[in-house]
Parts: C-alpha cells; sequence; structure tokens
C-alpha cells in the first residue's frame, strides 16, 4: 500500500463538515473497492463518513469516553487490516457496526464481566404489563429544545443496564437485524428478542417521567 | 388475548414480526383497549426518539488521535 504525502495530509486534517455522515450515499461501494485495492484517500473518505456515527455507538454501548475512543480506534484499524475479507456485496457500514460494537463489547465486559450472564428469556405468566399508564400530551418537539431532548436521552440510555442497552443500540439505533444482533452478541435469536422487549419498555417507561401529560422536569 | 399477551407480543408487533392472525388479534385488542393503545403508541414514539438523535460531533482531540493512529497504520501497511 502506498500512501502518499498529499494523502497523508488530508488524512490528518480533514474537514469535517465536508460531507454529513448519516445517510448510505450510493457510490460507499466504490470508496470500498478502491480502498480495498489501496486507496488511502478512499478509506478516508470512509472514516470521515461513519467516525461520528461509530462513536456514539462505542460510547451508546461503553459509556465511558475513553473506552469509547479506543474502541472506536481499533475498530477503524481492524476495518482497514481486514478490508481484503470485507464481502462487497453487503453494505459497509453494517460490517464497520460490527467490528465496533465487539470491541466496545470487549472493553464493556472488562469491566463488567457479568454482561450477559443471565439470559433468560421472559416467562410465560410474568406481569410484563406496565402500570400506571398517562397520555404523554404534547409531542417531545413541541415541549423539549433538540438540546433538551438529546440531554434526555443521554441520561435516560445512561440508566438502562448494559445488558438491555447494548441490545437497543444495535436493533434500534444502528438497525442491525436480530439475526445480526444475536450473532455479534453471541446470544440466541430469542435471548435478543427478549431483552429487546424488556429494553424497548424499559426506555418506554424512563421516558415517561419526562413526557406525561402534564408534568415536566 | 389478554393484556400480557399483547405487551409480551408488543416488540414483534412494531416490527412486524408477527403471523397474519397474531397481528389482527392484537388490532383488535388494542382498538378496545386504551392503556394497550398507549403503551403500544409510547413505545414507538419512545423508540422514533431514540433513532432520530443525531451523533455529537467528535472533539477536536479524539479526531486528531484518529488520524495520526491511522496514518501510522498506513504507513506500516506501506512498508
Amino acid at each position: 500500500l502506498v500512501v502518499s504525502n498529499a494523502r497523508e495530509n488530508q488524512l490528518s486534517a480533514p474537514n469535517p463538515h465536508r460531507l454529513p455522515s448519516t445517510v448510505a450515499r450510493e457510490d460507499e461501494h466504490l470508496l470500498v473497492t478502491a480502498a480495498k485495492s489501496g486507496d488511502a484517500a478512499a478509506f478516508e473518505e470512509l472514516v470521515n463518513r461513519y467516525e461520528r456515527k461509530i462513536f456514539r455507538l462505542t460510547m451508546n454501548i461503553t459509556r465511558n469516553h475513553e473506552d469509547a475512543e479506543d474502541a472506536m480506534q481499533d475498530a477503524f484499524m481492524k476495518a482497514y487490516s481486514h478490508l481484503g475479507t470485507f464481502q462487497e456485496g453487503s453494505r459497509f457500514y453494517t460490517w464497520l457496526v460490527r467490528i465496533a460494537a465487539n470491541e466496545a463489547l470487549m472493553r464493556l465486559r472488562k469491566r463488567r464481566p457479568n454482561l450477559f450472564s443471565l439470559d433468560e428469556p421472559i416467562e410465560g405468566e410474568e406481569e410484563i404489563v406496565p402500570r400506571d399508564i398517562q397520555d404523554w400530551g404534547p409531542s417531545p418537539e413541541q415541549r423539549y429544545a433538540r438540546s433538551e431532548m438529546r440531554e434526555i436521552l443521554n441520561q435516560v440510555i445512561d440508566e438502562l443496564e448494559p445488558d438491555f442497552r447494548v441490545v437497543l443500540v444495535l436493533r434500534d439505533i444502528e438497525e442491525l437485524s436480530t439475526e445480526e444482533t444475536a450473532a455479534t452478541l453471541g446470544i440466541s435469536v430469542a435471548a435478543v428478542k427478549s431483552r429487546l422487549l424488556r429494553a424497548r419498555l424499559k426506555l418506554r417507561k424512563k421516558l415517561d417521567r419526562y413526557l406525561r401529560q402534564g408534568e415536566s422536569n | 388475548l389478554t393484556c400480557n399477551d399483547v405487551i409480551r407480543e408488543l416488540s414483534n408487533y412494531l416490527d412486524g414480526d408477527l403471523d397474519a392472525s397474531t397481528m389482527r388479534q392484537i388490532k383488535q385488542h388494542l382498538a378496545g383497549c386504551k392503556d394497550c393503545t398507549l403503551v403500544v403508541n409510547q413505545t414507538k414514539m419512545a423508540i422514533d426518539i431514540l433513532c432520530d438523535s443525531e451523533p455529537v460531533e467528535l472533539p477536536a482531540e479524539v479526531r486528531a488521535r484518529l488520524r495520526q493512529a491511522l496514518r501510522h497504520k498506513m504507513h506500516e501497511a506501506s512498508k
């Protein structure tokens, strides 16, 4: 792999606003093909495109800034090293998410060794219907500024137990399939579904205290 | 279906991951149950709020360290 000085300089000082990083573009496969054939600028473009989302992912899983940064950095390094194994029929971002999630989970497991140790599905007779259900009233956009809502969400995600948080992040934010989530976490599809249900109900319950009608925190 | 049955399938219902008969039974239950309808709608809204969250801007020093590490990696690979 030959990296020119110009490309090195590009890599060291990219413009974060040059391309928004939230939308999959049709040229992704072209960038991946170019990166696979040794084009460092193409890989740089992929990094520019996805670094914010990957940092959000690793931060959401680890909830620790240092671990999140390390996981993100190692994820991009591994992606670069293993580009040759990437199957071009699949989506690059999904592949990257799985690498980054594994890096973040490895760090989370170091801090929380019992992660996913209790992997039982919901029991048949367990009562799971929420209590004290009240209308939420005006939409969140009408009640809270975007920055306030981000703070609330940050607080709520922080309060979720890691076992539930990780499933919610992979399924609902990163939109991995149930099967991809199960494979990434090394648990069964049934366990993913069970945890996702609990996680979504917990998310609703925690947001309830901010959004129920007539109350604001 | 009882309320407990409906809430147990809530996630699959929102994902459309149920057979037609179960979907129909849940819709029938929701048509007559205000509490379950609120829980379903609020859970959907909670997921939407979560999905709408924008990634925050990466701190400049984090971006700089990432690029330094990648530059080093690329340099090593080019040898």
